[in-house]
């Protein structure tokens, strides 16, 4: 049997999301990815936001900084570029890195800097009572959005790719061991990576949106989600309501880090 | 640079003495954000700080910067930032951060005048209330000013000192005037600089509790990376670092952060005295705004005035006792300023109706000439 | 010994006021050894607008860094002159460019006249040394600063491969302040 506990600050459990939240799938298939990877705890870093995503450095036995809303980022961003010897892992949520926190996200992408960014996505905020986010589907209910939200939704991967980023890529909680492998793609590439993890809210989402019950949720993300080779053979027809899942991006670009560390290295060599 | 025993002069901006001092100091993490007149700061460290071995980053925002800086911070770097009015506004959120987690950091605000955008080029002494009580919450936080490049350089790195030795955010306010005068800075001997590093665990890991109480009241944090796996949170939290709700632990930090600055007081606050022996009418004035009390001092007293000068490079803790006790032998405290009063209600607390506090006010983006002072030190008297 | 002597150089943005009062200052305080406070004050714009520089040299502690009332006032623009001459000394300097300022300010003043821009132009070969070639007519008529500290500030400011061209500009400017002495204006 797996030792999830050799991970887990269990002091500070129970936590503090709710039943039938994705969260937690996310904590267990990012402590198979990290044990497989071998990563020295004492050499990683996890860098958090404000959420219930947010939460989970409190519960990983890791170096852990638990930011202000929207900068976990830009804390990481910090952190790496002190020490690249560092690994640095970003958890943070849809509300978290796209709307408050969006600008950073851009950026870190852009400069291409080396942290894996896990981006749960909720499609709404589920920490302070579930109001309408950048992610909530247009015509979904939240407590801000009570007529449906107006608003177009950000495709959060997309825009990742857009800005820069090195590896890019989607899974979902329903598929565990996929998001297994895709947080360990991740974790492995140097550069600005980002896996955006679909992870329902049951409590602040689904109950406004016809999917109270987790095992609902769960259901529409088997439903739902099509791995991205499957994808692309899909008509246009096919596509409809579809989510694509798997590695949706993957290049080899300069990373800001060590392109400072070599600045640093060309200048010795200059005196 | 300079041999180890020798000292170096140098033409220097105040904004320039304020990169070198950070460098000295050993700061060897800058993350900010183009603002005027703050910028040269960070083109200064920008060519420097990849020379040394550290890291310079421009930012996508103010906000991004500040969080860059306490993130580098608990990496082991000593780290700065640097900033106007306004950015330092967008920065108060993360700098009461640093404040809660007790990351240690410089700001540094070269004043305008504001609010907004206001004026970017012209100087202003508008930040000083806004330094002590930007952040939301309830701390203690040490405020530096300087009025000269010598003293910019020497200010900073006691900013950093006292931010390793106190681990908090230290600011440090110039003023426009301070950070564009080019002028002479004697570098000292480096070996005769005092360098404070935030001190390190002496326990083992397991043992280790990074806000544990000590009598000093001040927490020791490892740095990241070095086999201490701890949390740190803008949370309140209990000496593991972990958030908690229970009331005495909640009332145990806050009381805390605002005591380890206060009990130390004596250790940070710093003041001048000139002519205050024989004065009736005193003069409190800081930053650029110093010089010119002064030059308007010497003035009045070859005129036969006896009027004396306190100046201050600590305007957080302020000095309380230091104006009670000049409030005692003069009838007048002059603070002149470049806002609408803000310190002045300072002096007011200070005095305790012993002395009347009467301010000497500028917001029009000009500096107070020696003149104005002079004048309103010829009425009192 | 120097008690308190105020330069204020004066004109637009991008005209080099700014390098020419920091290398006052530099020359002054570290080749000379007095000391030396350069301040200036701009506006938002990064050339054009009304601009200057002021330099304090004394061989005090200069405690007020700012002009108080001014020694040698340079103007290279109408608008800076006007704007700027309201301080200045009784039987102070005033150097004006005789080109661009056409109406004095009244008062008791030494006036020195002189086609700066054009001389730069026509005599170094770029108005972009007029700076340099003001530093120069200053030099001379001032006497506050020594031609050989000004010529070694000038060469830790200027930019690398400018140092042979601002040199040029630096001695046309001593030799028209030369010129201007003997004539007495």
């Amino acid at each position: 049997m797996f030792d999830y506990l050799e991970y887990i600050r269990t002091r500070n459990f129970p936590h503090i999301w709710c039943s039938g939240c994705g969260d937690g799938i996310v904590l267990k298939s990012l402590i198979r990815a990290l044990k497989k990877l071998e990563f020295s705890k004492d050499e990683t870093v996890m860098v958090s936001g404000i959420g219930c995503s947010s939460r989970t450095p409190g519960y990983v036995d890791l170096n852990t900084l638990h930011t202000t809303h929207g900068r976990a980022i830009a804390f990481a961003t910090g952190v790496k570029l002190a020490n690249p010897k560092l690994h640095v892992i970003v958890v943070t949520g849809d509300g978290d890195a796209t709307a408050i926190g969006g600008n950073h996200y851009i950026h870190a992408a852009r400069r291409n800097i080396d942290l894996t960014v896990l981006l749960y996505n909720n499609y709404i905020y589920g920490m302070t009572g579930g109001q309408v986010s950048p992610t909530t589907p247009r015509g979904d209910k939240a407590s801000t959005a009570p007529y449906g939200a107006l608003e177009n939704s950000f495709n959060i991967s997309g825009l990742a790719e857009a800005a820069g980023a090195s590896f890019v890529a989607r899974g979902d909680v329903y598929h565990a061991t996929q998001l297994e492998k895709l947080i360990a793609k991740a974790l492995q590439k140097k550069g600005f990576s980002v896996v955006e993890i679909l992870s329902p809210c049951p409590t602040a989402y689904g109950r406004r949106n016809k999917m109270a019950h987790p095992v609902t949720l769960m259901e529409w993300l088997r439903d739902h989600t099509v791995s991205i080779t499957k994808y692309e053979k899909m008509s246009e027809e096919e596509r409809k309501g579809m989510v694509e899942t798997g590695v949706l991006y993957d290049e080899e670009k300069p990373e800001f880090s060590s392109e400072y560390e070599a600045l640093i290295e060309r200048l010795k060599e200059k005196k | 640079m300079s041999e180890n025993s020798e000292q170096t002069m140098l033409m220097m901006q105040g904004n320039e003495a304020c990169a070198e001092g950070a460098i000295w100091a050993g700061c060897r993490f800058f993350a900010g954000y183009p603002i005027t007149p703050s910028s040269e700061i960070a083109e200064y460290l920008s060519r420097k700080l990849p020379l040394l071995g550290g890291k310079f980053i421009q930012m996508e925002d103010e906000i991004g910067s500040m969080g860059a800086v306490i993130g580098a911070s608990l990496v082991g770097l000593k780290s700065m930032t640097a900033t106007s009015g306004p950015g330092f506004s967008l920065k108060q959120e993360n700098i009461g951060y640093a404040a809660m987690a007790e990351v240690p950091c410089v700001i540094v605000d070269v004043q305008r005048g504001g609010p907004s955008t206001g004026m970017p080029t012209l100087p202003a002494q508008m930040d000083v209330q806004q330094a002590r009580w930007g952040r939301h919450g309830d701390h203690s936080i040490i405020v530096l000013t300087a009025s000269s490049a010598q003293e910019t350089f020497e200010q900073t790195i006691r900013a950093f000192n006292l931010s390793e030795k106190y681990m908090t955010p230290v600011v440090l306010l110039l003023d426009e005037i301070v950070g564009h005068s080019t002028e002479k800075v004697v570098l000292p001997p480096k070996d005769s600089v005092e360098i404070v590093n935030r001190k390190q665990p002496e326990v083992p890991p397991e043992e280790y509790l990074p806000y544990r109480e000590t009598e000093d009241l001040i927490p020791v944090l490892a740095t990241f990376g070095t086999g201490y796996r701890y949390n740190v949170t803008g949370l309140v939290h209990d000496e593991t670092g972990f958030p908690t709700n229970d009331p005495e632990k909640i009332e145990k930090q806050i009381i805390r952060l605002s005591g380890k600055i206060e009990k130390h007081r004596d250790d940070i606050i710093q003041y001048k005295t000139f002519m205050m022996d024989d004065a009736e009418v005193a003069v409190f004035a800081y930053g650029s705004v110093a010089r010119a009390a002064l030059r308007a001092v010497k003035d009045s007293r070859e005129m036969g005035i006896k009027v004396g000068l306190i100046t201050t490079t600590v305007l957080w803790p302020f000095p309380y006792d230091v104006i009670l006790e000049a409030a005692k032998s003069v009838k007048a405290i002059i603070v002149p300023e470049m806002n609408l009063g803000q310190m002045a209600r300072e002096v007011e607390l200070g005095v305790r109706n012993q002395a009347e506090v009467i301010g000497v006010n500028r917001v029009d983006g000009n500096p107070i000439p020696p003149v104005q002072i002079k004048e309103k030190i010829k009425e009192v008297v | 010994m120097i008690e308190r002597y105020e330069i204020r150089l004066s004109g637009s943005g991008g005209q080099g006021l700014i390098l020419g009062g920091k290398i006052i200052a530099e020359a002054a305080a570290i080749f000379d050894g007095h000391n030396a406070v350069q301040t200036q004050s701009y506006g938002p714009e990064a050339r054009g607008g009304a601009s200057k520089a002021e330099v304090v040299i004394s061989d005090n502690e200069i405690d007020y860094p700012k002009a108080i009332q001014v020694d040698l006032l340079l103007a290279l623009t109408q608008e800076s002159c006007t704007k700027y001459s309201h301080d200045l000394k009784k039987s102070g300097i005033l150097i004006v460019d005789s080109d661009a300022v056409k109406e004095l300010p009244r008062g008791d003043f030494k006036v020195y006249a002189v086609p700066i821009i054009r001389l730069a132009i026509e005599e170094v070969g770029k108005a972009v040394v007029t700076n340099i070639v003001a530093l120069g007519i200053i030099t001379k008529i001032s006497g506050i600063v020594t031609e050989e500290a000004m010529r070694k500030a000038i060469l830790k400011r200027v930019p690398k491969g400018t140092e042979e061209l601002n040199m040029k500009a630096f001695e046309t400017g001593l030799k028209k302040g030369e010129e201007l002495l003997a004539k007495g204006k």
